[in-house]
C-alpha cells in the first residue's frame, strides 16, 4: 500500500508543479534558516574536552567585602582567583589534579633575519596543567613542581610557533625571547585548541583564541609578564600581583567521582570558613562554589545574544512558512474532494485517505529537507564570513545533517495532519452527486 | 461594496481564512521587529564622531621600551611629519572605537557618584590637530600644559582637560563647563575646554547615556602612548599608511608596528552590526515573499474553487469591476484582522526582548507602518488571482447546472 501511495503522492504532486514547487521552497528557506542557526548555536554549546570534560571542575571564592557593589558592565571579580587563594588551593592537593593559571600576550622577538617581532598568545600554568586537560606533546613534557618552585625559566611551545621560529617542531633546548627574557624550549606540544577555550576568563575570545606557548605561573610573576585576563581589585593593590584583594588567576581541579566532588565542595567551604576566621573574609562560607566544566559553560552565557536573537527570527520563519504550507495543502487535499469520494465510496477508510495525504506530505517533507540542507550549507558559509571569533566554528555534523531531515519531516507532516484530517471528513454522498 | 456576502462565504472556509490571518498576523509581528532591529543597527553604523574620521591614519606600536619613550616618540613624530601629504601628526593613548576601552567616571563633586565610564584619551603635543577635534567653548591645551602632565596610575598629574559637550551638559546642566573641576577618585583638573562629541573607545561599556563620555588630558612623549595619529586629505591616506609603517618599521625595530585608516577602523567596529543587517533584510524579504505566495496561492485555490459562484454572479449582472473588488475586499478584510493581531504579538515580542536582550522600547511608528506594509503586500497578492476570477465568463454559471 505504502509503494501505491507513494505512487499517488508523486503523480499528484507533478500535476501542479508550480505549487509544489513553492511549498518545496517554503519549507527549504525555513528549514534552511533554522538550521543555520541551530548548528551556530550547537557547534557553540559544544563539548571541549569530550573525553575529560566529566572529570573537570571549577571552584570559586567569595573573598569580596560585604558592602562590595558588582556594576552591571564590569565583570564579576569572583570568576576569578587571588595569587593567595589559588596558591592555597593548588598547594593543597585536595583533589586528584589542580591547576591555576592565567593568560598572557608577550612579545616575542626571533632572532632570525628577516622575521619581525610579534605578540602571541600564551598561559602561565602551575605544573597540573598538561596532565589534566591532556595537551598532546610532540616533543619533550612540561615542568615538574620543582620549576614551578624554582622559577625556572623554560617555555612549552606549539607546534605552530615552534615551526615559525625554528622551521621545525624539533626545537628543545633552544631559546626563545619573549619580552625581554630568554626561555628554553622544554616541549613541543601539537596544536591544541579546546573550543570554547573554557579554562580562560571572559575577555578572551574563547572560540577563536589558542595558546601558543606555556611557561610556569611562577616564573612569569617573576619576570612581570602582563596578563590579558580580567583584574579586578576593591581596594588598592598598589600593582601588586600577589595582592589578596586582587583577582585575576583561573583555577580548574579535576575530580575522579562524585564523593571526591563531594569531598572537595567541603574543602572550598572550610576554606572560605578559615578564611573568614582569619578576618580576610567577610561573606558567609558558603558562599564557595564547585562547578562541573559544562554546567560552568552554561552559567558563562557564551552564547552572544545577536546568536539567541537571529535563531529566534529563524524559528519564526519557519513557523511562517509552515503555516504557509498548511493553507496550500489544504487548498490541494480540499481540491481533491472529488476523488477522495470516489476512493471512500469504493471502501477506503478515513485511516486510508489520512496515510495516503500524509505519504503525500512527507515527500513534500523529504524535498523540502534536501532543499533545507542546501541553504543552510550556504547559510553557514556566509557565517563563516562573519567577523565574529565563533565564524569559523560554522560546518555541519553528522548529528546535525540528520537532525535537518527529521525537522524537515516532522515539520511537513505537522504541516500535513490539519489538511489530511479535513480530507478524511469529507462527506462522500454530498460530492458524488455533484461529480 | 457589500461585506455581508463576504463574511458568510468566509464563515463557510474558516480553516483556511484563519490560516492566512495567523500567517499575516506572525509576519507582520517578525517583520516589525526585525525592522526596528534593522533601523536601531543602521543607526548606530552612522553614529557621528567630531574627528577628521577620513583624513586619519593610525599607527599602532606595541613592545617599545617605555623607558626611551621621551626621546624616542619626538624622534618618530619629526620622521612621520616628513612624509608628503601629511599635515598633522601627534601621539595618543587611544583612539575612539579603537576597541581598547580605558575607562574611569567623572563627575562634578570629589564625593558624588555615577554609572557612566568615561573614556579617557591622552593626546601628545598637537594632538587636536592631528585628531581633528572641533573646539566649541574655551581653548586647546598650551604647550606648558603638554610638557608639564605626566601619566600615573591611569590618569593624568597635569591640572587641565577638555570635555565633549555631551559630558559638560551632563555634569553642569545650564552652566558653562569652562573654569569647572572635574574630579575622578578625589583627583581635580580643570576644564579649559569643550569639544563636539567624540565617540568612546568602545560604547557598549560606557554605561547609559555614556557614548559621548570622552575626556581629553594632555600628555608629555610617554611610554603609554602606542598610536600615532597623522593627518592628511582623504585620498592620501592610504599611501601615508604604508609609508608610516615602513618609517615606524625601521626606526623601532624591536617593536610590533601596525596600521591602519580611521575609516577602516571605524568600519572594523561595526563589521558585526552590518553582517547583522543584511541577514535582517534577507530574511525580511524571503519572509514577506513566502507571505505572498502563500496567499497568491490560497487566493488562487478560492477562486478556481467558486468558479461556478463567479459565474452566476456575472450573469445575473455583476460587473468585472464587482468581481475583482470582491476578492480585493475580502482580502482587504483578512489583512486588517491579520495586522491587528499582528501588531499586538509584535508588541508582546518587542516587551519579552527588552526584558531578556537589552532592546530598546519600540517606537509606536513601526507598528502601522508594517501593517501598511503587509495590507499592501496583500493587496499586490490577490490582484492576479481577482483577476483571474473576474475573467471567468458568465456562460460557466449554465454549463455545470
Amino acid at each position: 500500500m505504502f509503494g501505491y501511495y507513494l505512487d499517488l503522492a508523486l503523480r499528484s504532486l507533478k500535476r501542479n508543479k508550480v505549487l509544489t514547487a513553492l511549498m518545496v521552497l517554503a519549507i527549504g528557506l525555513g528549514i534552511g534558516a533554522s538550521m543555520t542557526m541551530l548548528t551556530v548555536l550547537h557547534v557553540m554549546s559544544g563539548d571541549p574536552l569530550p573525553e575529560r570534560s566529566g572529570q573537570l571542575y571549577c571552584p570559586q571564592l567569595d573573598p569580596l567585602p560585604l558592602k562590595y557593589q558588582q556594576s552591571a558592565y564590569g565583570p564579576d571579580p569572583r570568576l576569578n582567583f587571588t595569587w593567595p587563594d589559588a596558591m592555597a588551593l593548588v598547594a593543597a592537593h585536595r583533589a586528584e589534579r589542580q591547576a591555576a593559571m592565567a593568560g598572557g600576550a608577550l612579545l616575542i622577538r626571533p632572532a632570525q633575519a628577516g622575521l619581525r617581532p610579534f605578540y602571541v598568545d600564551g598561559r602561565y600554568a602551575t605544573t597540573d596543567f598538561f596532565a589534566m586537560f591532556g595537551v598532546p606533546f610532540l616533543r619533550g613534557q612540561g615542568w615538574s613542581a620543582a620549576d614551578d618552585a624554582g622559577r625556572t625559566r623554560v617555555v612549552v611551545l606549539s607546534d605552530t610557533l615552534s615551526r615559525k621560529l625554528f622551521g621545525t617542531d624539533d626545537s628543545i633546548g633552544r631559546m626563545v625571547r619573549f619580552g625581554d627574557a630568554d626561555l628554553r624550549v622544554i616541549g613541543v606540544s601539537a596544536d591544541w585548541q579546546p573550543k570554547p577555550m573554557f579554562y580562560a576568563d571572559a575577555s578572551a575570545k574563547v572560540f577563536d583564541d589558542a595558546d601558543q606557548f606555556f611557561l610556569p605561573l611562577s616564573t612569569a610573576l617573576d619576570l612581570k609578564f602582563d596578563t590579558n585576563s580580567n583584574q579586578s581589585s576593591w581596594s588598592s593593590f598598589e600593582g601588586d600581583m600577589k595582592s589578596p584583594v586582587l583577582t585575576w588567576l583561573q583555577v580548574w581541579v579535576q575530580l575522579k567521582d562524585a564523593a571526591q566532588v563531594a569531598a572537595y565542595r567541603q574543602f572550598l567551604i572550610d576554606y572560605s570558613a578559615q578564611q573568614k576566621a582569619l578576618g580576610r573574609f567577610e561573606r558567609p562560607p558558603t558562599q564557595a562554589r564547585l562547578y562541573g566544566l559544562m554546567n560552568w559553560l552554561d552559567r558563562q552565557n557564551l552564547v552572544p545574544a545577536d546568536v539567541r536573537l537571529q535563531l529566534w527570527l529563524a524559528l519564526g520563519f519557519l513557523l511562517v512558512c509552515m503555516i504557509n504550507i498548511v493553507a496550500l495543502l489544504l487548498a490541494k487535499f480540499l481540491r481533491r474532494s472529488g476523488e477522495v469520494s470516489v476512493r471512500r465510496a469504493l471502501g477506503a477508510r478515513r485511516r486510508d485517505i489520512f496515510l495516503q495525504f500524509g505519504i503525500e506530505s512527507a515527500v513534500i517533507g523529504l524535498a523540502g529537507g534536501v532543499l533545507g540542507l542546501a541553504i543552510a550549507q550556504l547559510g553557514l558559509w556566509s557565517v563563516r564570513h562573519r567577523p565574529d571569533d565563533y565564524a569559523h566554528l560554522a560546518q555541519m555534523d553528522v548529528s546535525m545533517l540528520i537532525g535537518t531531515f527529521v525537522l524537515a519531516m516532522l515539520a511537513s507532516v505537522l504541516a500535513g495532519l490539519l489538511p489530511a484530517w479535513r480530507a478524511c471528513r469529507i462527506a462522500p454522498a454530498l460530492q458524488l452527486k455533484t461529480l | 461594496m457589500e461585506i455581508r456576502p463576504i463574511l458568510a462565504s468566509l464563515r463557510k472556509h474558516r480553516i483556511p481564512a484563519a490560516l492566512i490571518v495567523l500567517e499575516i498576523a506572525l509576519a507582520c509581528a517578525v517583520l516589525c521587529n526585525a525592522v526596528f532591529m534593522i533601523g536601531q543597527r543602521v543607526a548606530s553604523i552612522h553614529w557621528s564622531n567630531a574627528i577628521d574620521e577620513q583624513g586619519i591614519a593610525v599607527i599602532t606600536v606595541n613592545g617599545a621600551d617605555p623607558k626611551l619613550a621621551a626621546s624616542e616618540i619626538p624622534r618618530n613624530l619629526v620622521a612621520l611629519r616628513g612624509i608628503a601629504g601629511v599635515t598633522a601628526v601627534a601621539a595618543a593613548t587611544s583612539m575612539p572605537l579603537d576597541q581598547n576601552p580605558a575607562l574611569s567616571p567623572f563627575v562634578a563633586k570629589p564625593d558624588a557618584n555615577t554609572t557612566v565610564n568615561t573614556s579617557v584619551y591622552f593626546i601628545g603635543s598637537d594632538g587636536e590637530r592631528a585628531m581633528g577635534l572641533r573646539l566649541l567653548q574655551g581653548r586647546w591645551f598650551n604647550a606648558g600644559e603638554y610638557a608639564g602632565s605626566g601619566f600615573k596610575n591611569f590618569s593624568s598629574t597635569g591640572h587641565v582637560a577638555l570635555v565633549t559637550q555631551s559630558d559638560a551638559n551632563r555634569l553642569w546642566p545650564g552652566q558653562s563647563a569652562l573654569g569647572k573641576t572635574l574630579y575622578s577618585n578625589a583627583t581635580g583638573w580643570t576644564v579649559v575646554g569643550v569639544v563636539a562629541d567624540v565617540l568612546a573607545q568602545d560604547p557598549k561599556f560606557s554605561g547609559p547615556g555614556g557614548m559621548y563620555s570622552s575626556v581629553f588630558f594632555p600628555l608629555q612623549p610617554d611610554g603609554v602612548m602606542g598610536d600615532y595619529m597623522l593627518r592628511s586629505t582623504p585620498q592620501d591616506r592610504e599611501r601615508v599608511v604604508r609609508e608610516a609603517v615602513q618609517v615606524l618599521g625601521k626606526l623601532q625595530p624591536g617593536a610590533v608596528v601596525e596600521g591602519k585608516t580611521y575609516a577602516g577602523m571605524r568600519s572594523d567596529y561595526f563589521a558585526d552590526s552590518n553582517s547583522m543587517v543584511w541577514m535582517l533584510v534577507l530574511v525580511c524579504v524571503v519572509m514577506l515573499a513566502v507571505t505572498a505566495f502563500g496567499i497568491v496561492g490560497l487566493t488562487s485555490f478560492w477562486v478556481q474553487q467558486r468558479r461556478r459562484q463567479i459565474g452566476i454572479r456575472r450573469a445575473v449582472g455583476a460587473t468585472r469591476g464587482h468581481i475583482l473588488s470582491y476578492f480585493r475586499t475580502e482580502n482587504f478584510l483578512l489583512s486588517t484582522t491579520g495586522t491587528l493581531i499582528g501588531v499586538m504579538l509584535a508588541f508582546g515580542i518587542n516587551l519579552y526582548l527588552m526584558e531578556h536582550y537589552e532592546m530598546n522600547r519600540m517606537p509606536w511608528y513601526y507598528l502601522p507602518g508594517s501593517a501598511i506594509a503587509l495590507w499592501l503586500l496583500g493587496q499586490l497578492a490577490v490582484f492576479g488571482p481577482a483577476r483571474r476570477a473576474a475573467a471567468v465568463p458568465p456562460v460557466v454559471a449554465t454549463r455545470s447546472v
